[in-house]
């Protein structure tokens, strides 16, 4: 895999390096988010405590108590070296029953009227999406999902929500993600998935990965409950 | 041994040095908020240092042990005593089956650390026994410990790796919360030099808005001269994030592992423990420092603990 992206690494904190790969998420920046942090998954590298894919960027921590940044920032640029050979993994499909609106979904008529458009119009155009996980971040499993249809971009909430459900699909930006778990959130939620995406206890068999490919699919409330149980 | 919860504190939690490699996974580190006064802890009654302990937030709760015990409490004063008989902070305490121990509240900064020799007996999840409170993960039954709970400590070996303390003004120099010191990171160049005046000169509080996962700070607005969004990114610990608000908010050990404020500076990792005593209502100043004088400073304070031996 050939990769004309840039490899940038600086010191982030006393104990954190940040890798970019450009200032803007391109596709070759993604390419090289997937590349680097399957690697890094693959060969877990002694002093590196955590690393942290975002857009076009890896935040690395460093275990200090144990090893310096310096010799860590240069295992990093041998880590890139080596990872232009990696194959990656085929990606997987992963299929998302929503059930939008109403209770569930509580700001989808806000999305629609901030783009001018109905409401099921709004789910149409969600659900018929092709979406890719750039990376997992911000609370446990939660996937930042790329390829949001332009019409249906919304700015987040001025004052984010103290608890906003497990399961809620929302969006935030250019983005759609989904809160796998009960936590404080800022997105307009348009739907809730029945379906359970992480175990906290079992962190790496979650449903959702970085790199799978997402496709929503719209349910009714009977099938919702059905699935629920 | 076991310990009897007979009265619980406002949120005390099982916690060891944390919780590292999962932060691709969304999940932060946790652990001690203040690692520098629960390592002494486990110290002080012969632990490993990174043996499990209670972390005491504001307030302490009573507790009793099944068998003859010897525990440490470090960190900040919270006026606790064994039977009425007041318990030193910084010191070995042994305490008999069936004595009370009871912790008030704090005299002094956010948290104490009550290490108990053997350390605490959670089950280790995700190779931790740290409580991360925001998620429910690990600890006891991921939570804070109410009235009722018993916890279960593991049996002890020898006693001779315990150290003796002898100068407790040393100590408290790593703690002196009214100076975080930070490096310039990231989006620090995203704030004019008046606003970077007004960051180092003026004072900051610690607002009601304080949780393991950040502290929100009043006083000053600061404002970005480029905007209040960052293409989201991984956070480190302590990074000191501006929202559009203008008040600053440390990310702390239970912190999101991506966000999209910028940031304007980062507290240096020897000062992450007076993060973890910074209680709302303190007032404290931030004071800028090199990133070598950030390693250094670090290396000091690992120096410090390591060299506490066995007397």
């Amino acid at each position: 895999m050939t990769i004309s992206s840039d490899f940038n690494i600086t010191p982030a904190s006393d104990h954190t390096l940040l890798i970019q790969f450009g200032e803007e998420n391109s596709p070759d920046a993604q390419k090289a988010v997937f590349r680097l942090s399957h690697y890094l998954m693959d060969h877990s590298l002694e002093g590196i405590a955590n690393f942290h894919p975002g857009y076009a960027s890896i935040l690395v921590s460093v275990d200090i108590d144990n090893t310096s940044v310096q010799s860590i920032q240069k295992d990093l640029q041998q880590a890139w070296y080596d990872s232009g050979n990696i194959e990656l993994p085929e990606s997987k499909l992963i299929e998302i029953l929503v059930l939008y609106g109403g209770e569930y979904g509580l700001d989808l008529i806000h999305v629609a009227e901030h783009n001018g458009i109905s409401e099921s119009k709004v789910i149409e155009l969600h659900s018929c999406g092709e979406y890719y996980v750039s990376f997992i971040g911000f609370t446990p499993g939660f996937p930042y999902i790329s390829g949001l249809n332009p019409k249906l971009e919304t700015p987040r909430l001025n004052t984010p929500r103290k608890r906003v459900p497990a399961g809620s699909v929302a969006i935030g930006g250019s983005q759609t993600g989904i809160y796998p778990l009960e936590s404080p959130g800022g997105w307009n939620l348009i739907g809730q998935t029945p379906i359970q995406i992480i175990d906290i206890n079992h962190p790496e068999n979650a449903l959702i990965n970085m790199r799978d490919s997402i496709k929503f699919i719209p349910i009714d409330e009977e099938e919702f409950e059905r699935l629920k149980q | 041994m076991s310990i009897h919860v007979l009265k619980q504190g406002l949120q005390t939690t099982v916690q060891d040095f944390g919780r590292p490699g999962y932060a691709h996974l969304g999940i932060s580190t946790s652990g001690a908020a203040d690692a520098f006064s629960y390592q002494i802890g486990n110290k002080l009654v012969g632990n490993d240092p990174h043996d499990a302990a209670l972390e005491i937030t504001l307030s302490g709760g009573e507790y009793e042990f099944t068998s003859d015990v010897c525990i440490a409490l470090t960190g900040s004063e919270f006026n606790a005593s064994v039977d009425d008989e007041q318990v030193s902070i910084w010191t070995r305490k042994n305490i008999n089956k069936e004595q009370l121990l009871k912790i008030r509240s704090s005299q002094d900064g956010a948290r104490c650390y009550l290490c108990v020799r053997g350390g605490i007996d959670v089950p280790i999840l995700l190779n931790s026994r740290s409580t991360h409170l925001m998620t429910g993960l690990g600890g006891y039954e991921g939570r804070a410990l109410r009235k009722g709970n018993v916890l279960d400590t593991y049996q002890s070996g020898d006693n001779n790796n315990r150290v003796e303390l002898i100068n407790v003004n040393e100590i408290l120099k790593h703690l002196d919360r009214k100076i975080i010191r930070v490096i310039k990171t990231m989006e620090g160049d995203w704030f004019n030099e008046d606003v970077w005046d007004l960051f180092l000169n003026e004072n900051f509080t610690v607002s009601q808005s304080f949780s393991r996962m950040g502290i929100r700070l009043e006083g000053n607005h600061i404002q970005s001269s480029q905007g209040n969004e960052i293409l989201t990114q991984g956070v480190p610990l302590g990074a000191i994030q501006v929202p559009g608000s203008g008040n600053p908010i440390i990310s702390f050990v239970e912190h999101q592992t991506t966000g999209g404020y910028p940031r304007i500076a980062n507290v240096i990792s020897a000062d992450l423990c007076r993060v973890g005593q910074l209680k709302p209502g303190d007032t404290f100043q931030f004071d800028l420092v090199t990133l070598e004088a950030a390693e250094q400073l670090y290396n000091e304070q690992m120096k410090f603990i390591h060299n506490l031996s066995a007397s």
